[in-house]
Parts: C-alpha cells; sequence; structure tokens
C-alpha cells in the first residue's frame, strides 16, 4: 500500500499522510560529528535492532546502505519520498531499511542517529503513526534512546527537540492555486504553527501546486495533539479547495473544462516536456480526474506517472546519463506511453 | 526556440537551477522572465533558518566574543560552534549549553515541558510520575463523589507506585 500506486481516503486532494520521528542514541555524539567509526556502529545497531528483531517485522525490512548505490538510485528514494536529500550528505556513512510495502523507511545517520517515517497514501495520519508507533517500539527494545524529562527525545537540532515528530500531509490545490487564495491559506495556517513547503521539502518550489503541511512545533503538545491539530488544519484546506473549485466552475465552465482537455492533449501528444510544464499540466488532468470531467483515469495513475517523470526515475528509465534536453523528450515519451494504455 | 512558458515569443533568457544535484534548465522570453524576476516561486520558510535568527536576536547571558568559551564536556562542541552549525553535537551539549539555549528552544517551541511518547527504559521514573498523577486525579474525583472505598484503593496504588519511585 504504497502511497505512489495504491489509493487512500480522500485521494482526490490529498496525495499522502506522512509521520517522521526523529531518535538518537544514548551516549554516542550525534552524527554531524561522530566519527566514522561511530556512525558504523549506530549502523550496526540500528540494523540489528530490526533484522534481529523477534517481530514479525524483521522479515518485511531490506537493508540499504548508501555507499551501495549509484548516484541515480538514491535521487530514485528520494524522489518516492523514502529517504530525504539529508540522507545524501553523509552517503559514505547512511543507511536505510525500507520495508516491502515501501511504506516505512528508517534512515540511519541523517542528522539524528535514526530518523523513521510511515507514509500512507491519502488522508490518515492516525493509521501512519500507530504503524510508526510500534515500528519506534521494536527498535527501542534492543537501543536505548537520548531522552530527558523535560525536552523530551533529544536531537541534534533544536527544532525537532520534545516528541520529535514531523507530520506532513500532501495536498493537491490547484483551486485554491487559480483562485490566488493560496497565499492567504498558507498565512492561516502559519499561525496555528503549522507550515507548508513544496513538493520535495524544506526549499524546494510548490510544482504542480503540491503542497505540503506540516507542524513547526515540536515540544509541548503530545503526539496525538500534533496530529489533531493538521487534521483539523486538512479538512479545512479541503473544504476551501472544494469552494476554490466551484467558484472556477461557476465563473466559466467552457474554460474551465476547456483548459483540463487541452492539459490532457497536450500531455498525450508532446514530444517535449520539461518539469515544470509536465507537473502543471499533470495538475490540471488530476483536477479533471477529480471532478469527474475525464474519465478513464484515476488519481492513483496520475500519482504514479508524477513519480515515474522526476528526473532521476527518467535517468533510470532511460539507462544512461543524458542531457536536461534529452530528458524532456524521455518525459513526453514516457507519458504518452503510459496514457496510451488507458485512453 | 519558443519561450518555455508563454510558448509565443522567442526564448532570450536561459536559466540554470541546481535542486538536489539536478540540474532544471528553463529557456524564457524577456518578458516572462521579468515576470518570473528571481525565480519568483512560493518560497517556503525553513524552520532551521528560524533558529538560527532567534539565536541571533535573543539577548545572550554570555558576550558573543566569549561564546567560544562555552563548552560541551562531552563532544567539545563549543557554542559559537553550535551557532555557525545550527546543529548539536552530542546529548550532553543540551546540558552544558542550557543557560544560552533554553530560551531559545522556548521561543522556538512555545513551550520547554515535553508531555509526548516517554521510551519505556529511559523514562522509567516519568512514566511513573505520570502514572501517578494521574491516580491522584482520580483519587480527587472519587473523593469528591464519596466513593471511599474506591479511594482507598486509588491511595494504596498512589503510596505503592511512590515507593517504586523512591526506589529508582
Amino acid at each position: 500500500m504504497s502511497w505512489i500506486n495504491e489509493s487512500g481516503p480522500y485521494s482526490g486532494i490529498v496525495m499522502s499522510s506522512r509521520i517522521r520521528i526523529a531518535r538518537n542514541i544514548v551516549g554516542l555524539p550525534f552524527p554531524s560529528i561522530a566519527s566514522q567509526e561511530v556512525s558504523q556502529k549506530v549502523v550496526d545497531m540500528v540494523k540489528k535492532s530490526i533484522l534481529e528483531s523477534n517481530s514479525i517485522l524483521s522479515r518485511d525490512f531490506d537493508f540499504i546502505p548508501l555507499k551501495n548505490l549509484s548516484d541515480v538510485e538514491r535521487y530514485v528514494l528520494v524522489e518516492k519520498h523514502l529517504i530525504s536529500p539529508d540522507l545524501l550528505e553523509r552517503a559514505e556513512v547512511a543507511a536505510v531499511l525500507i520495508n516491502h510495502d515501501e511504506q516505512i523507511s528508517i534512515m540511519v545517520n541523517e542528522e539524528d542517529h535514526i530518523r523513521m517515517q510511515c507514509i500512507f497514501p491519502g488522508f490518515q495520519l492516525d493509521k501512519a503513526w500507530e504503524l510508526l508507533n510500534k515500528v519506534d517500539d521494536i527498535v527501542e527494545e534492543s537501543i536505548e534512546y537520548s531522552f530527558d524529562e523535560n525536552l523530551g527525545y533529544l536531537t541534534s537540532c533544536p527544532t525537532n527537540v520534545g516528541t520529535g515528530m514531523r507530520a506532513s500531509v500532501m495536498m493537491h490545490l490547484p483551486g485554491l492555486v487559480a483562485t490566488d487564495h493560496i497565499n492567504s491559506v498558507l498565512h492561516t495556517i502559519s499561525k496555528v504553527g503549522l507550515t507548508a513547503r513544496g513538493l520535495y521539502g524544506e526549499g524546494s518550489e510548490a510544482l504542480g501546486d503540491i503542497y505540503q503541511i506540516s507542524n513547526q512545533i515540536t515540544l509541548g503538545p503530545t503526539e496525538e495533539e500534533i496530529i489533531s491539530s493538521i487534521n483539523i488544519a486538512v479538512r479545512q484546506i479541503m473544504e476551501n479547495e472544494r469552494m476554490a473549485r466551484q467558484a472556477l466552475v461557476q465563473s466559466g465552465k467552457l474554460e474551465f473544462e476547456d483548459r483540463i482537455w487541452r492539459a490532457l492533449g497536450m500531455l498525450k501528444y508532446a514530444r517535449k516536456l520539461n518539469l515544470q510544464e509536465f507537473m502543471s499540466l499533470l495538475s490540471q488532468v488530476r483536477l479533471g480526474v477529480d471532478m469527474g470531467i475525464i474519465s478513464g483515469i484515476d488519481v492513483v495513475m496520475l500519482n504514479e506517472l508524477m513519480v515515474k517523470c522526476q528526473p532521476a526515475h527518467l535517468q533510470a528509465y532511460v539507462g544512461r546519463e543524458v542531457s536536461a534536453q534529452e530528458l524532456d523528450v524521455a518525459r513526453a515519451d514516457r507519458v504518452r506511453k503510459e496514457l496510451s494504455k488507458v485512453i | 526556440m519558443l519561450c518555455q512558458q508563454c510558448q509565443k515569443r522567442p526564448a532570450t533568457v536561459h536559466f540554470t537551477k541546481i535542486v538536489n544535484n539536478h540540474k532544471t534548465e528553463l529557456y524564457l522570453c524577456e518578458e516572462c522572465a521579468n515576470q518570473k524576476g528571481d525565480f519568483k516561486v512560493f518560497v517556503p520558510f525553513s524552520i532551521n533558518d528560524l533558529l538560527t535568527s532567534f539565536l541571533d536576536m535573543g539577548k545572550a547571558a554570555v558576550p558573543v566574543e566569549n561564546q567560544g568559551l562555552i563548552r560541551c564536556k562531552s563532544c567539545g562542541m563549543d557554542f559559537m560552534q553550535f551557532r555557525k552549525l545550527g546543529r548539536l553535537g552530542c546529548q550532553d551539549c543540551y546540558k552544558y549549553f542550557a543557560d544560552e539555549l533554553t530560551p531559545v528552544v522556548k521561543r522556538v517551541q512555545g513551550s520547554l515541558k515535553h508531555n509526548g511518547k516517554v521510551p519505556r527504559r529511559a523514562g522509567v521514573g516519568l512514566r511513573l510520575e505520570r502514572q501517578i498523577q494521574q491516580l491522584k486525579a482520580q483519587l480527587q474525583k472519587a473523593i469528591e463523589a464519596e466513593a471511599f472505598e474506591e479511594a482507598a484503593k486509588l491511595r494504596d496504588q498512589i503510596r505503592e507506585l511512590e515507593k517504586q519511585l523512591g526506589q529508582l
């Protein structure tokens, strides 16, 4: 049930729900200053805690040292949201454990010794936390965490201290973008301790009208309280998005549908697509599918197509190093091929 | 080549941008390039930047020039290094930098008290304390409701837990 190829609750607007927690091992320096030996020790401890645990999970995980992967393979994992770009900074000593369904990944030697996350399709943060909480318990059976009674889980950066939790929901918001309401929505959520980012994390632009809503504060509220405040905000944003879409239809149904069909036509026949153009056309088509204007395609297929057409996935698909121009041609090829299967 | 943005005018401006080692190239006409300005996209605001700015604006307990003297005895990192890196060296930095760091954490997080999950091992004491607090609240309710048998049971439980806590 990966976020990329399965449907989940409210998949039309909510693409995925993700929870990550940061943990460190008691008595060891944090990765930013740890020696090679210490880092290796951390990798061994975390690997053992999962693969040699008595839990049913132990057989479900693959252990992947990053130094065994090519550059393209590393970025494929980033594009699938299974590892963070920051993990690549310490690729020599970093590793990741990923379960077979690609819902759970445990990064070792990122900014903290352990960063584990659970990512589900659609809007289901509660379920993601329920599962991740169990994985955390299993790791803790063999590893003692750095913990302080007042400050909670101690993390390398004080912005993560406490629960160490970042919960984020990825939303497709073309209506709010088209009606220019997106900035006021983002401004409002920042007032309640939440923050919004583009598709691929901090510092990335909001391609394809996709935003990630996440908590900023990690110390004070409980994990459940953090999740509940995001849930409230996400429901509200979904409602606003639906209203914005209705407003767009009312202000000109023909123009609205025309834009969507044109986007589909471009995707079906273009010979060259750069990432930005592809993402904005895909956004229109996704909108059309979710509103029942286009039939024969579902949003899951579009999520899959979106990930398949990110740069590293395309490089892997082509099988050799290609220029940015050639990548745009490969993207258009791939889109045509995938779409011709369905319509 | 036509502008990739408007597809109408010839592209005269070439933007190259590198994100996560991936080069994005953009060919735009002058008009679209001007509209785009310096890649005017929604610039999400980074939590780590926020930390650094809080570190800069706070009233330091120790003057900046002496912050290199505040040193973590476990990992050797000094507070100046932390300011530059934005990352602590080890768990004990929280203790050795407490005078400087606590106000910053308070400002960034709005709180200094963790109320979330407690790990089984490290948090035995805290678990007991929380349990005792809960039982005390129940005891108060039981007394108010004049459920004295229930209250007696709760009192015994609290005593037992307090004994365990004392032995830690």
